[in-house]
């Protein structure tokens, strides 16, 4: 966290306390609570629908679980509400991983429509249970309170209630914030821009998914424990799918992809929603919740032309700073062992794959050793890439074994592949556009961190950050990237860019390295340094498979190639041989007749 | 439960699930061709069913003055679009016009023959025109300009839809409700079934619809025209099949639909301006069934959720919403272990 963030987060815990001292009306202060208990539920749609892509329209349904566990506790059973707080949090959970798991495989729709019908379901639920006083709801809660010397302090209304409610609001708020600074949370920040590149740095898209659906819900879980015994009464109006709907609205509008955008969303709206709901009807002449048509058109309008909500606009005008570097002393992360020069890094055996009738690789076999540039070569459409997805995990083999370092990895996925040390790049980068170029490389070495979720946002994990922070940065001093490390990666030109994806496959400290069209895109200058950069590592030890268009540089820097035409090996031999034969020159420039 | 029972309850499935299955099909016609979840769908339901009562009272029903504001709203925005687009006045001017001549001449036509009381047959045909001309409305003023937003960007603006669309429901229709008397007066009895011509005729107008939506897809040039725009937008834009033209003429179907569905169970039950939206989300649920992609698994889906309705509200009534609701989830995951992998996006 920086300097001048810092102060503006100590002003706001500060604030805290002294509102509830000021001379406000109590409506103020009344409205003040409702607007921390709606940003709460916020807050956690930011982390799941902001950053994560992901949608929830049944977030109201999770607030329901909390208040109705502890309304229906502490009624029949007399349980403490301190208690009851962890049960909600408990049921929470399990529904939400049950209904996580169930969608979260399938494309990215299914999740919301499952939590509109999940939401309906138990709305109706509540509103039809004889045990829960149907759509009346449950009656005569307790106020929250504290055992204080020789009595109860009562802190479930009123201003104790604000300080409670918007205590727990900000450490959500911080927690969120620490969290999407460190190795978990760049993981979720790459679900959005699809899985591909995620899983090949080792990471479980599905999990992290999964999690940030029951992270959003647990949010949600505790503003309902909170509104439950501020309100004294539960009724399942509150929990319907409108407020669901409502609640993603509000993020919508403040800025979803800002954790500070829920605090402004939730606070425009409800302020907005009580003007509009004694505005409307008297407008109209007649009541009724008029106040939808607005929110309807509004949803539509801002999605259209401030798509990234209010807060966007303070955040363009507060740029980040760049992260402090603290991480000189750190220890290196543990490494891999390597392959003795010479041994079997990789041997490809017959592999094949057809798409329907189409053959895009026909048994294709080849081998690289330790410390050897293999390089890949064919005309277009020779099904290079495919090669390439099918030795990475990307797409399933029809038939065929890959063998890495002895070991058969025919049928892991790709982040396992990744895993046992073979890293590679994409031949349209792939990168998370608003993290720095540092954070994207730090993303490389995810599988060499163990760090979760809860220590993240307790940032008990500074040390292991640092190594990481520390490993990104020797990677990209490696290939002469030291200048940009604070750049946006998005910013970045097409060459930087090839060469940031490089310097975030080293980070995963692989023992072969798989190349996708790296030369692509890049200037003359550029692609000798790229050369460069290869004999570098291959001088390290480091085995290299390249899928190249630029003969010059494969010509230059390959030990072996292996051509292929129509998805066959052609051909493989060293450069020299390559440039010789008549069937290669055939493939390439077609034959006289 | 004797036979008879489970007759009488298995024939009241199937009747509303043909209703489902129609919205089932309007909503899979649309999320295939536009990427737009459309849970808006049941609200033309609604609408069609009240513009029809409306009729009947001989007033001119509030849906005509809310489709001349929409139609002026979308005129607006076109006029604006291609004069900043192309320049030239008298081009953006024509198709401004364009937008707006259909729906106004319905109004006119609606307002001249609210007080008139014609024959059921021809108020229900107007109605029906009138709620089909929100479709491309709808379109031209919600969708149209966020067309290459992700399907979840489209979702959110559904709800915004589907929020102004029931609010101002409420504004022209009331929160009375309303129900139509049936086309058909007329009564059978099949065994122990009791069959109503209404009922009839949801069967024949469902399979009908599902007929006319099968040639439709399949002999014509228009419907190959959606179904390349739905395998694939670019390659469908440079065969020169405009992506506005396809969404407006899909809301155009999907409203139709809705319409028609709308004036189907008006008679079967009474029909307020926020009834849509349940009715519309258990076509929804058929949908989901069918991947949100094959027609006749819609078709089946439908009926399926029809009858678990019927036989949910025999056995616990209060609960036949949760049941219906909740069937979702067992679907999700029978279809998520069928695909068994998930959808890498592109």
């Amino acid at each position: 966290m920086l300097k001048k963030q810092n102060i503006a987060l100590w002003l706001l815990i500060a604030a805290v306390p002294l509102v509830a001292v000021l001379p406000l009306p109590d409506f103020w202060i009344a409205q003040l609570n409702y607007i921390g208990l709606y940003a709460l539920v916020c807050l956690g749609l930011v982390l799941l629908t902001g950053v994560g892509g992901l949608t929830s329209f049944g977030q109201a349904a999770f607030v329901g679980i909390g208040a109705y566990t502890t309304a229906w506790l502490t009624l029949n059973t007399g349980m403490s509400p301190w208690l009851t707080l962890f049960v909600g949090l408990g049921f929470t959970a399990v529904s939400a991983l049950i209904v996580g798991l169930i969608t979260l495989r399938m494309s990215g729709h299914y999740l919301p429509l499952a939590t509109i019908a999940w939401g309906l379901a138990l709305y109706y639920l509540m509103g039809n249970l004889d045990a829960l006083g149907k759509y009346d709801g449950l009656l005569g809660l307790k106020s929250l309170s504290i055992p204080w010397m020789n009595g109860d302090i009562d802190i479930g209304q009123g201003r104790l209630f604000f300080v409670l409610t918007w205590a727990i609001l900000l450490a959500g708020a911080i927690a969120l914030l620490n969290l999407l600074d460190s190795r978990p949370g760049r993981a979720i920040r790459s679900l959005k821009g699809g899985t591909q590149m995620a899983e090949a740095m080792g990471i479980s898209t599905f999990r992290y998914k999964v999690t940030i659906f029951v992270i959003a819900a647990l949010f949600a879980s505790v503003a309902g424990w909170l509104l439950a015994h501020f309100q004294r009464t539960v009724n399942p109006s509150a929990f319907g799918l409108k407020m669901g709907i409502e609640y993603l609205f509000m993020t919508v509008v403040g800025g979803v992809g800002y954790v500070w955008g829920a605090i402004v969303g939730a606070g425009l709206i409800k302020l907005l929603d009580d003007q509009l709901q004694v505005l409307l009807p008297a407008l109209i002449g007649t009541s009724g919740s008029y106040e939808v048509i607005v929110f309807g058109i509004a949803l539509v309008l801002v999605l259209k032309y401030l798509p990234d909500g209010l807060w966007s606009i303070v955040a363009r005008k507060m740029p980040s700073p760049p992260r402090k570097v603290d991480w000189q002393n750190a220890p290196d992360l543990p490494a891999r062992s390597k392959p003795a020069l010479g041994d079997l890094v990789l041997q490809v055996d017959k592999i094949r794959k057809q798409f329907g009738g189409l053959t895009a690789v026909n048994d294709i076999s080849f081998n690289i050793a330790a410390g050897q540039i293999v390089g890949l070569i064919g005309p277009n459409g020779a099904g290079k890439s495919t090669t390439f997805n099918l030795i990475t995990g990307v797409l399933s083999k029809t038939s065929g074994r890959v063998l890495f370092r002895g070991s058969d990895i025919s049928a892991l996925p790709s982040r396992d592949i990744s895993r046992q040390g073979m890293a590679r790049t994409f031949q349209h980068v792939k990168m998370i556009p608003d993290m720095t170029v540092l954070e994207n490389v730090a993303m490389g070495a995810y599988t060499r961190g163990r760090s979760g979720v809860v220590s993240s946002m307790l940032r008990t994990n500074q040390a292991e950050e640092q190594s990481l922070m520390k490993e990104a940065q020797r990677q990209l001093e490696r290939i002469g990237m030291g200048a940009y490390l604070h750049e946006q990666a998005g910013n970045l030109a097409m060459g930087p860019q090839r060469l940031m994806e490089i310097a975030r496959a080293l980070c995963c400290d692989p023992a072969l390295l798989l190349l996708d069209e790296p030369a692509a895109g890049l200037r003359h200058k550029e692609k000798q340094a790229l050369a460069a950069v290869l004999r570098q590592l291959q001088g390290e030890g480091m085995s290299i498979l390249l899928v190249e268009h630029d003969m010059d540089l494969v010509m230059d820097v390959c030990d072996h190639l292996v051509v292929m035409e129509f998805g066959t090996l052609l051909t493989q031999g060293t450069p020299v041989e390559i440039q010789a034969s008549p069937a290669v020159r055939a493939a390439y420039l077609g034959t006289e007749h | 439960m004797d036979f008879s029972i489970a007759s009488i309850l298995l024939l009241d499935g199937f009747t509303n699930g043909a209703v489902y299955a129609l919205l089932g099909l309007a909503t899979v016609l649309v999320f295939t061709v536009t990427r737009v979840i459309f849970i808006p769908q049941g609200e033309f339901v609604a609408y069609g069913a009240l513009t029809l009562a409306m009729l009947q009272t001989g007033k001119t029903p509030g849906t005509v003055w809310l489709l001349l504001i929409l139609a002026v709203v979308a005129a607006l925005m076109e006029l604006l679009e291609r004069w900043r687009h192309h320049g030239n006045a008298v081009r953006a001017a024509q198709s401004a016009l364009k937008t707006l001549a259909f729906p106004a001449l319905i109004s006119v036509l609606s307002i001249w023959a609210a007080p008139q009381q014609f024959p059921l047959g021809v108020q229900a045909a107007l109605s029906v025109a009138i709620v089909t001309a929100f479709g491309p409305l709808v379109y031209r003023v919600a969708y149209q300009s966020l067309e290459a937003a992700t399907p979840l960007v489209l979702l959110i603006v559904s709800v915004g839809v589907h929020f102004a669309m029931t609010g101002l429901g409420l504004l022209f229709f009331g929160a009375e409700g309303f129900r139509n008397p049936p086309f058909w007066d007329e009564r059978f009895t099949v065994g122990p079934l009791a069959l109503s011509g209404q009922t009839v005729i949801i069967f024949a107008v469902s399979l009908a619809l599902i007929v006319l939506m099968w040639l439709y897809f399949e002999k014509s040039l228009r419907g190959k025209a959606l179904r390349a725009t739905a395998v694939n937008r670019t390659g469908a834009r440079l065969m020169g099949i405009s992506s506005h033209t396809s969404g407006q003429l899909t809301f155009l179907l999907a409203a139709f639909i809705g319409a028609l569905s709308g004036l189907l169970i008006g008679p079967t039950t009474t029909v307020f301006y926020d009834s849509g939206f349940l009715i519309g989300l258990k076509g929804f649920v058929a949908a989901v069934i069918a991947g949100l992609s094959s027609y006749p698994g819609a078709l089946l889906g439908a009926l399926f959720v029809g009858v678990v309705e019927s036989f949910g509200s025999f056995w616990a009534s209060a609960f036949k919403e949760v049941i219906v609701f909740t069937l979702v989830l067992p679907i999700l995951l029978v279809r998520s272990l069928r695909s068994g992998h998930s959808d890498e996006d592109h």
